[in-house]
């Protein structure tokens, strides 16, 4: 191919933040794919109460106390997680080291939370099918968010350790999109876990 | 060695070969994978054939006979049919946009690893007489635990697990590859309509797939660990697996089809020497069957008693279908009656088979859609051969035109066109002698899935006829291996563009390099190479010290900034390997998925931490988004 003309790209920066980047697009689908994941199984849990003679079957609802507890921390969470993310769009090492760190405290926090949930749950998963779709909803969240912990924990190793290059600033900044998304994935499942069976 | 190749090149021997990130490379064996599993899966139902061949017979008995249904639908669709188009896709799609890679490159491998070593586990545990028992679609109560004790649904369960995230790494890296990645200029208009059904296939499999990914869960923990999610004595439903099911099964059918759609509005315009006549209609087509394909799946239940209203919209549905898939075979029709007369090429041949079975393929579809005649055909071989009408002619037949039109891109050698017509007529004949009497079998009442009749019943003729059917395609396949090993061994050298086609992956060399494209062309149209100025301009400046790929705008495709691609590895097939410990020690015991994702978070870790050799070469080309001048001068000056 000899073109006459040439376009030269070699004053195009190497990486770039939001939409602008593959890994935000990959982010995106993964949300996608994990969002019809959660959908699917809400739609499995009315289903079931669709057919029931009761709700919750044989069983008191969950207590109220630890998941909404969470819900708090999840949505505090909220707060480093988008500093940092701002941290990242100024390529400010400090700052994002800073808040990767207290993301990851919340994090903590969150996961020990979780824990007390499963025994609050007032259920079993054997029990019965009211049992097992709650079991499975919590769980899946809980998947979320111990796999979005390691990868936020591995990433501020990285920022403390290097070898650091720009594009490390993305991956932050893309990581926070996904802190955003268990936060946003976790709140129809606390209303359908913790007020469904109280409201309706 | 220039430059490029100094750096897109993998170190040679079994470690390259092993840690290769080479989209073409990870295709290529994703293909010959997805091909040895149809040839094995088509063993399988040789086997049925040969049994069903006489009434009365004891070849195979009731047990074996379920495994042998149930491993060739679960291998057809789960180990051939989805993965091959998105394998074809993964090997064209960044040569039909224009690029170097595929988004992901690592993703891409631990993606192809994942499929392989999914799909060794299900023919071992066949060939172990753990083989799964309870059909494709593996309906509870049959596949819960009281009637299938065993592991047989656990590893199909697994099976799943395994294809679908398989699936899903392919659907992300197409959707991105064809989003962000095009040559500069190939705005959506100019896609190339296979990669614009590639696309349509990746948004449903993101759609579709989490659907049975879910339900398979489900089911495997109500046999492992006691959940109730289908058992209705606490408050579960049988139906529910169903509708789980076929809400990824319905437009799983589509997934396999719309591919191949798109096979057809390449091949055909290249032989026509004509653009395809009807591009916006045929996109708008393939999208409205997309979004028609999730409102479908209640038609597989229309015997299992829901209300009549219902059964009235899905019918409805269901025939709606016809509409985009009659225009589009009008376009076609249109487009090969409007060019250059066409020389009846192997792919062509292919092609016109595809327009035949299909279009009959689509009548007992209408037929079937109808919940009234459905209840009568329901379970009987009619639906056995609606469905195989269906596949084979909707996907298989243009899956062979389409190998044999870019098999000279891949291989730089043009199969033989006389063992290409044998392939084709023996395919052609004997699947309609094979599958033609099953609409008879099927009217005269023989039900699907038994592993013998009796001869009273009368249907040992009709059997006997498709078994020999069977046969005559076995045969084409087996022609179609030898014509592929012949034409490695010793075929003529096919040129760049031996069809002079129009779309970007013929204006490169065949086989590509390892980079693709030494110079990244600017498109202007949708059939660049039929352009008399082509390439009007080349990109100049990436970066080559490290892989590297232009980003453009999602819209228009102009130029927005230069990503750095990861190197070869072998984390990705470390990653593969322990997510394959996890996945089947989930089978046995619920604690594996604690301790196995211990490994599979060590590989995945070490798959991610950058070595510093590479941090240092980045660091060398770097420039910051703040720092880059205003991306839009390049572009501008080139338009003006």
């Amino acid at each position: 191919m000899n073109a006459r003309t040439t376009l030269d790209v070699s004053r195009l920066p190497t990486y770039a933040f939001g939409h602008r980047s593959l890994m935000w697009w990959g982010t995106a689908g993964m949300i996608v794919i994990e969002s019809t994941l959660f959908a699917i199984g809400l739609v499995g849990y009315f289903y079931l109460r669709g057919i029931a003679h009761e709700w919750p079957l044989s069983a008191p609802p969950p207590e109220l106390r630890y998941g909404t507890w969470n819900t708090a921390i999840l949505l505090l969470s909220g707060i480093p997680n988008q500093l940092a993310a701002r941290a990242a769009l100024r390529e400010d090492l400090g700052a994002v080291r800073r808040w990767m760190l207290v993301c990851l405290a919340a994090g903590v926090a969150f996961q020990v939370v979780r824990a007390l949930e499963f025994t609050a749950l007032n259920t079993h998963w054997s029990r019965n099918a009211y049992g097992s779709i709650v079991y499975a909803l919590l769980t899946l969240h809980t998947v979320h968010m111990v796999t979005d912990f390691v990868d936020t924990a591995v990433l501020a190793v990285l920022m403390f350790t290097g070898p650091l290059t720009g594009r490390r600033f993305v991956d932050v900044s893309e990581n926070a999109g996904y802190w955003w998304f268990v936060i946003g994935a976790w709140l129809p499942i606390y209303f359908t876990i913790y007020l469904v069976p109280r409201l309706f | 060695m220039s430059q490029l190749d100094c750096t897109w090149a993998d170190s040679p021997g079994l470690v390259g070969a092993l840690a290769t990130v080479d989209h073409k490379r990870i295709a290529i064996r994703y293909i010959v994978t997805t091909l040895v599993f149809f040839a094995l899966a088509g063993l399988l139902a040789l086997v049925m054939r040969t049994q069903l061949a006489r009434a009365d017979n004891d070849l195979v008995g009731p047990d074996l006979y379920n495994q042998l249904f149930s491993m060739h639908g679960s291998a057809m669709m789960f180990l051939f049919a989805v993965p091959v188009m998105e394998a074809v896709a993964l090997y064209l799609v960044p040569l039909m946009v224009g690029t170097r890679n595929v988004a992901f490159p690592r993703l891409n491998a631990y993606g192809y690893w994942l499929f392989l070593f999914g799909g060794l586990m299900s023919f071992t545990v066949f060939a172990l007489n753990i083989g799964p028992e309870a059909g494709w679609f593996s309906y509870v109560p049959l596949a819960g635990p009281q009637y299938s004790p065993g592991k047989r649904t656990d590893f199909w369960a697994q099976l799943i697990t395994f294809t679908e995230v398989a699936a899903l790494i392919g659907a992300v890296q197409i959707i991105v590859t064809v989003f962000k990645m095009r040559a500069p200029g190939m705005t959506l208009s100019r896609l190339p309509m296979f990669a614009w059904a590639m696309l349509v296939t990746a948004f449903m499999i993101v759609f579709a797939m989490p659907s049975v990914m879910l339900a398979s869960t489900f089911l495997i923990t109500d046999r492992l660990v006691s959940t109730q999610f289908f058992n209705p004595a606490e408050g579960g439903d049988v139906l529910l697996w169903q509708h789980m099911f076929w809400f990824f099964g319905h437009p799983e059918v589509y997934i396999i089809f719309v591919p191949a759609l798109g096979m057809i509005s390449e091949i055909l315009p290249a032989f026509a020497r004509r653009r395809v006549v009807g591009y916006l209609g045929l996109v708008i087509a393939l999208v409205s069957i997309a979004f028609l394909s999730f409102g479908l799946w209640v038609h597989h239940m229309f015997t299992t008693g829901l209300p009549p209203l219902g059964m009235s919209f899905f019918t409805v549905a269901s025939i709606m279908i016809a509409l985009p898939t009659g225009l589009q075979i009008f376009c076609w029709i249109a487009t090969l009656t409007t060019g250059q007369p066409v020389r009846f090429a192997t792919p062509i041949l292919f092609v016109i088979g595809f327009f035949f079975i299909f279009v009959i393929g689509g009548m007992t579809g209408v037929m079937l859609g109808a919940s009234t005649l459905d209840q009568q055909l329901h379970d009987s071989y009619f639906v056995v051969a609606h469905l195989h009408y269906v596949l084979i002619g909707g996907a298989v037949f243009p899956l062979f035109a389409g190998f044999h039109y870019w098999f000279p891109k891949i291989t730089g050698r043009q199969l033989s066109e006389r063992l290409g017509r044998w392939n084709f007529w023996l395919f052609f004949i004997g699947f309609n002698v094979a599958f033609f009497p099953m609409h008879i079998l099927g009217l005269e009442g023989m039900p699907r899935r038994v592993y013998t009749y009796s001869a009273a019943s009368g249907w040992e003729g009709l059997n006997l006829l498709a078994t020999l059917g069977a046969f005559m395609v076995g045969a084409s396949v087996l022609v179609f291996i030898c014509n592929v090993v012949l034409t490695l061994l010793r075929g003529t050298r096919a040129g760049d563009n031996p069809w002079g086609a129009p779309g970007l992956e013929w204006a490169t060399a065949s086989p590509p390099p390892a980079y693709n494209f030494s110079d990244i062309p600017v498109v202007q149209s949708r059939s660049p190479l039929w352009e008399e100025n082509f390439p009007v301009a080349t990109v100049a400046g990436l970066p080559e010290s490290v892989p590297t790929v232009l980003v453009t705008r999602l819209h228009d495709a102009q130029p927005d900034h230069v990503a750095l691609l990861p190197a070869a590895s072998l984390w990705p097939l470390l990653a593969a390997l322990a997510t394959t410990v996890l996945f089947i020690g989930t089978v046995f015991s619920p604690w594996a998925l604690i301790w196995g994702s211990v490994p599979v978070g060590i590989t995945l870790i070490g798959w991610f931490w950058p070595t510093a050799d590479e941090a240092r070469r980045h660091r060398e080309i770097e420039i910051r988004p703040r720092e880059a001048e205003q991306r839009e001068v390049a572009f501008g000056e080139l338009s003006a």
